[in-house]
């Protein structure tokens, strides 16, 4: 449909890290992708997809192991003229004015000093900020702060916007508002930019901003499916095609390609799994809401149950995900249901869940039943979590690493299977004293 | 609820370092054959000098305000040069990992020699090369105090260089800054705090040292540069208590004005480069700094300066660009570093070899024992007196940091209180000592502390006064007083900023030593047993190679307890009390 050049080619881009002397890490596996002139493009996927580093491999900041990035019939290996971008924690100058941080873009490109006046005071009058020009953001709200990041990027007249998760450290009005601006903005044209990709996690962020949006699966990073969206502008979220869209964009999130049509069979995970970050109340609150008589033995739906618990994807996917791996609930389809061990937890009393709990963490998470083998072996049923941590690391990178040691540790105390002494980092079989 | 540690004396201990203790014994090495170097350099060089017209030092008190004015001059020459010194090396070892595993170990090092070693190898070197000048003994002097300041300022800056968030990084480069432009625009304001914390730090225990750099006598000359400190010598030798205390005043009017004009607005200035306001710490009211603001004079002046600074930071020359093919770069880059690990090695080498030489040749074994026998005796001054000051500042520093209203009055009165050269009354005591007939072996001790106990004390407050409200409304509800109050709550609370004082106040000791152990009066002179007399006696007789034994003891000592004792104290108190 698109005759046109692509404003940006991404072709067949790998990405690993460096993780330790015999192995990298894959992050990003064979992305192909254009940014065509007109459009918005939304990326969406769970946190550790990747969406973040492959977003910045579009800006230069860091090099692609394998394949290319192409704009405007140009390679990039570096920040480009004519990209600009907007970030997740505003990354403004704390001890530079609102407009000096705005003028810094232009600093950068030697435009004389009238001239970069000229053009930061039209920017922050475009964004509506007049009045704040001599504001040091800490003085600003979280709102008020990301338009300033919009103004800096809109100063350097960009062709390409790049958007990391711009709304994400904002509340929900303050967001809604942001996006609303946003659009009306690209839509009068009243720039220079021909192309925006947004870099999300909120599905019905994506939904309301994208024209296409790209969903991005983990382990490693790839897309797993692309929708493109023909609702108009505005669009309503009451709207029927548009929860209809919000919907299939769930199915698609919680789906992978390969089990499409087959039985049901539960997630088995391996050793090195990166265990999502998820704490025991959690676990057990959502338990005890899936408990409830109306979820009860049925399939409820994930955008359903998220808005119930004013929960973003980003907060519920990790959780239903442990109910999966746990075996304390089936999830598919952008559905969950309580299984029976799900049910007998939620109706067990406090000693009894921890028994179930331990029960279900040494027979599904190989890495829990692997620290426990460990301890009973050892005579003294000690070992050290450097030990453990050292061997993970052959799998995930080493932040990750250490959140999965922390997160199996979590469980692994709440279920009462090992124990655990902060001060000399050992863990042992032993309980307190 | 994150406790946040204030910014402090950038001691080594305090930075994360974790790199195998090979280089710090390289660097170790490296320090030891510069000393020696310069030393045997220096040993040449004395010759019979004349220094041209000599300015007599007058004792008529209405001299003392030029001398005083010629003192802080030489304070903030030695200044600039430090921040020079900062940003080169700062950025350098904070850019560059190979040269940090070089500069960062040798700078822990520097940091333990002695100032004072510095100056007496300094002196005979700047004289040779300005010959028949003054200027050679005021370079001594600078260089001197130079690197009394310079080394946590570096560090500071190194560590602040080092953690620039992610994010801005980014957004500098997306918005292509160059690295002229990135270095004052992010990284100098990212670090300011910090390091505006150890200049004033640095400037303030300066005095002490601008005071002791004037008078000099190295190789049995004794150099005046017209200043307090030679006003005070010539007044200790002619035993004049009057003008001792005209010295001792006029001082007091120069911290004082120094701490209005110079170190108030700084910390108000800091405020405006941190990310959000402490609600406990209100910016200290700045009257100069209102006075900027207010008058259209001067508003019209920082304007002017504001310009110049942007126009220096958008220097076209400094706009070098970047794209450079990447894959020359590696391969050019890796054959360099290579080369530079050979170098550093040959040198290392080298140096072993010198250092060995050194030691085996000039220093007899008795000698050596002798010194090893003073350091301990050093030691147990410093051990000791450490331990006093704890003891009587832990509980009053406490008490204040528990009372808001109470530290903001105390805290300007030990902020005055650091920056006072409190060897100016060093002679004051030692006309008690002889009045009273007391142990020079026992209470020159006090002295070695006496400046630097300051930095306990405020340490301390800052600590207490971070302690968050609510664990103390906790403690008082479960009723946990007394004993049970101190142990549980108050002494893990304030472990980490007392073990920062205790680092500062520790270091600061065995630089004073140098001067507290070794008193005049007129021609009494009250001389202790310790290594700090030593080091003073040998150098005014210009023998250098005792010079250099003594302090490379001292050095290795200050080392040995840093890594043995205070590191992994420090590690523990911030692992275990530190909440995060």
């Amino acid at each position: 449909m698109n005759d046109k050049q692509p404003i940006i080619q991404i072709k067949n881009v790998k990405k690993s890290f460096n993780q330790n002397d015999h192995q990298d890490l894959l992050v990003l596996d064979d992305i192909n992708l254009d940014l065509h002139e007109g459009e918005i493009t939304a990326i969406l996927g769970k946190s550790g997809s990747g969406k973040s580093t492959l977003m910045r491999i579009i800006a230069g900041l860091i090099k692609p192991s394998a394949g290319v990035v192409i704009y405007r019939g140009n390679r990039i290996t570096a920040p480009a003229e004519g990209l600009a971008m907007v970030f997740q924690g505003f990354a403004l100058m704390p001890w530079l004015t609102v407009l000096q941080n705005v003028e810094l873009g232009l600093e950068a490109l030697r435009v004389p000093k009238n001239e970069r006046r000229t053009r930061s005071l039209k920017a922050i009058d475009i964004v509506g900020l007049d009045g704040f020009e001599s504001a040091y953001p800490k003085e600003l709200s979280g709102g008020m702060r990301q338009r300033v990041g919009f103004a800096r990027a809109l100063v350097v007249n960009p062709d390409v916007l790049l958007m990391d998760e711009p709304f994400s450290s904002l509340d929900v009005l303050t967001a809604d508002n942001l996006r609303s601006d946003l659009l009306d903005l690209w839509q009068s044209k009243k720039t220079n930019i021909k192309t925006i990709l947004l870099v999300t996690h909120n599905i019905e962020e994506a939904a309301s901003l994208a024209d296409r949006i790209v969903i991005f699966d983990s382990a490693p990073g790839h897309i797993s499916n692309e929708l493109t969206v023909d609702i108009p502008h505005p669009r309503n979220d009451q709207n029927p095609k548009f929860r209809l869209l919000i919907d299939d964009v769930y199915t698609f999130m919680t789906t992978s390609a390969t089990d499409v049509g087959a039985a049901y069979r539960y997630k088995t995970i391996n050793l090195g799994y990166r265990l999502p970050n998820v704490q025991i109340p959690e676990i057990t609150g959502l338990l005890d809401k899936l408990y409830e008589p109306e979820y009860l033995d049925k399939k409820v739906d994930l955008p359903i149950l998220a808005d119930e618990l004013h929960l973003d994807i980003d907060d519920l996917f990790p959780i239903t995900e442990t109910l999966e791996i746990l075996r304390f609930a089936q999830v598919s389809k952008g559905d969950i249901e309580l299984n029976a061990a799900g049910k007998a937890f939620a109706d067990a009393d406090i000693l009894e869940r921890k028994k179930i709990f331990a029960n279900h963490l040494l027979s599904y998470v190989p890495l829990a039943r692997y620290i426990r083998r460990v301890l009973d072996e050892r005579p003294e049923h000690r070992a050290s979590e450097e030990r453990f941590l050292s061997e993970l690391e052959d799998y995930l990178s080493e932040d990750a690493a250490k959140e999965v040691q922390r997160v199996v540790i979590e469980w692994g105390r709440y279920a009462e299977i090992f124990a655990y002494d902060y001060n000399t980092g050992q863990l042992s079989l032993e309980n307190p004293n | 609820m994150a406790l946040r540690i204030k910014p402090t004396y950038t001691k080594n201990e305090v930075t994360t370092w974790s790199i195998p203790n090979y280089w710090d014994v390289i660097a170790m090495v490296l320090v030891f054959a510069g000393i020696i170097l310069l030393a045997w350099n220096a040993k040449q060089m004395i010759a019979p000098y004349h220094l041209g017209d000599l300015i007599p030092i007058s004792l008529n008190p209405l001299y003392l305000p030029m001398y005083a004015l010629r003192t802080t001059l030489r304070l903030f020459i030695a200044l600039f040069f430090s921040l020079v010194f900062t940003f080169v090396f700062g950025t350098w070892a904070a850019k560059n990992k190979h040269a940090e595993r070089l500069i960062i170990p040798t700078i822990d090092v520097l940091q333990s020699v002695p100032v004072l070693s510095f100056l007496a190898f300094a002196v005979p070197v700047f004289i040779f090369i300005f010959h028949n000048s003054m200027l050679g003994p005021e370079c001594a002097a600078i260089f001197g105090i130079f690197t009394a300041q310079v080394w946590n300022m570096t560090l500071s800056f190194y560590q602040g260089v080092k953690t620039v968030p992610n994010n801005l990084k980014e957004a500098a480069r997306v918005f292509r800054l160059s690295a002229w432009q990135c270095f004052w625009r992010v990284e100098v304001p990212f670090s300011m705090p910090g390091l505006l914390w150890n200049i004033m730090i640095s400037t303030s225990s300066s005095w002490f040292f601008v005071v002791a750099c004037e008078a000099i006598s190295v190789a049995n000359h004794t150099i005046t540069l017209p200043g307090v400190g030679s006003y005070i010598a010539l007044a200790i030798t002619q035993e004049n208590s009057r003008a001792i205390v005209c010295a001792i005043f006029c001082m007091l009017v120069v911290i004082f004005l120094y701490n209005q004009l110079l170190f108030r607005p700084l910390i108000y200035w800091t405020e405006k480069f941190k990310e959000a306001q402490d609600d406990d710490a209100k910016p200290p009211r700045a009257w100069i700094v209102n006075l900027f603001q207010q008058t259209k004079l001067l508003r019209s002046t920082s304007s002017w300066f504001s310009n110049i600074g942007s126009l220096w930071i958008n220097l076209p020359i400094l706009a070098i660009s970047t794209k450079i093919k990447p894959a020359v770069i590696k391969k050019t880059s890796r054959l360099f570093v290579g080369f530079y690990y050979f170098v550093i090695a040959l040198i290392t080498i080298g140096a072993l070899f010198f250092v060995g030489r050194f030691i085996f040749t000039t220093i007899t074994f008795t000698e050596a024992r002798h010194i090893m026998w003073l350091g301990i005796f050093t030691s147990i001054r410093v051990i000791s007196m450490i331990f006093l000051a704890s003891l009587i500042w832990v509980p009053i520093g406490v008490w204040i940091g528990l009372r808001p209203r109470v530290t903001a009055i105390i805290q300007p009165i030990i902020q005055f209180a650091v920056a006072f050269p409190i060897n100016l009354l060093f002679s004051t005591v030692a006309m008690l000592i002889i009045t009273f007939k007391l142990n020079v072996e026992i209470w020159v001790a006090p002295l070695m502390v006496l400046g630097t106990q300051w930095y306990i004390l405020f340490n301390v407050i800052a600590g207490a006064s971070a302690l968050p409200k609510e664990l103390k409304l906790a403690a008082a509800n479960f009723k946990v007083t007394g004993f049970l109050w101190w142990r549980r709550f108050i002494l893990p609370g304030i472990a980490p900023s007392f073990i920062t004082g205790a680092i500062t106040a520790a270091g600061g000791a065995w630089n004073a030593s140098i001067l507290a152990e070794a008193i005049d009066w007129g021609t009494i002179k009250l001389h202790a047993t310790g290594l700090g007399a030593y080091i003073q006696e040998q150098s005014t007789l210009g023998n250098f190679p005792k010079v250099i034994a003594g302090t490379i003891a001292m050095c290795i000592i200050v080392l040995l307890i840093n890594r043995l004792f205070w590191r992994p104290l420090y590690n523990i108190a911030v692992k275990k009390f530190q909440s995060d």
